[in-house]
């Protein structure tokens, strides 16, 4: 099928980007990477733990999942710059997802920093996905610096609260399908039908993580997660009926029967 | 010799290489960076690379995260 979400001329055979973070195990994220049928999918770098067990990198590779690392933690774009240069040292990968966030609380981007660091990166040659606030005159100045996609949240990291500024999304939408830019729902989502919401507001893509990983049966969720995004997707291509005030009877209101 | 890795003292073999330490430690490469003495060493130059007498070394691995 042609329709698929491409990033930086990549095409990739999903629209849902899975993030790692949350899983119990490695068996579970393993699980959820083969039931998501995802083609994408984040890891944070940390100092490296002896206690440990298994390699992630190789349950993705083993996969075929193209890995995307991030930035998390990083509260300055200097603290970022410097997290991409080792992801890209470590993954051989130009592809960042960009966060820097303003404080623990709210795990909230701080845009100063986010839009100095996407400018930055980008002129190092990274192909930057930034994770971003749901604000459409930031999601145009990354859009404007080079960013490969904009990933605006539906709501704070984890929360599971959904799409709390749907109207902002559809803004995010429009000016980037005219910069040919994808748009990712990033962060937010609680269950399918926010996933689903997303993709039918027009998103070319979702990424989550806690939703799925933190679910009671992740494996099972993960599917359901995929099954969301691709109804959302063929909803949005279909296009939906108007919203109306009052009723409008879809059986033919001529030729009764009269008794 | 006698360096830092990620925060802990560690004894090191003298002639120890950067592509020689993570082997070590990780049983590959693939996945690992590494900062020695706040600079990222870029992945070619570990098979040279010595590491030297009461160098910080942090080593860093893909781990989960969103």
């Amino acid at each position: 099928m042609a329709d698929q979400l491409t990033i930086a001329g990549v095409s990739l055979s999903s629209r849902l980007i899975m993030g790692t973070g949350g899983a119990p195990s490695m068996q579970v994220i393993d699980e959820v990477l083969e039931a998501s049928g995802t083609a994408l999918c984040t890891v944070a770098m940390r100092r490296h733990d002896a206690a440990t067990a298994g390699s992630l990198i190789d349950v993705i590779d083993k996969r075929g999942v193209r890995v995307l690392p991030n930035t998390a933690g990083c509260r300055t774009a200097a603290e970022a710059v410097r997290t991409a240069q080792l992801a890209r040292e470590a993954l051989e990968t130009d592809w960042v997802k960009l966060e820097v966030v303003a404080d623990e609380r709210t795990l909230l981007p701080d845009p100063v920093e986010l839009l100095d660091a996407a400018q930055l990166l980008v002129a190092d040659g990274f192909t930057v996905l930034p994770y971003t606030n749901d604000d459409p005159v930031l999601a145009r100045r990354l859009q404007q610096s080079g960013c490969a996609a904009v990933m605006p949240l539906g709501s704070p990291i984890g929360t599971g609260l959904g799409i709390s500024n749907p109207h902002n999304i559809e803004l995010i939408v429009a000016e980037a399908a005219e910069g040919g830019v994808p748009v990712i729902l990033d962060a937010g989502i609680g269950t399918a039908s926010d996933a689903a919401f997303a993709m039918e507001l027009g998103c070319d893509g979702v990424l989550l993580a806690s939703a799925v990983t933190r679910a009671q049966r992740p494996a099972l969720m993960a599917e359901a997660m995929a099954a969301a995004v691709h109804a959302g997707r063929a909803a949005y291509l279909a296009g939906r009926i108007p919203r109306r005030r009052h009723a409008q009877a879809s059986s033919p209101t001529e030729g009764m029967a009269t008794f | 010799m006698r360096i830092e890795l990620n925060g802990a003292p560690t004894e090191l073999a003298d002639d120890t290489t950067l592509v020689g330490l993570i082997e070590d430690r990780l049983g590959g490469t693939r996945g690992a960076a590494v900062v020695v003495d706040g600079s990222v060493v870029p992945r070619s130059a570990w098979p040279q690379f010595r590491v030297a007498d009461g160098q910080r070394v942090e080593l860093i691995t893909a781990v989960q995260g969103g």
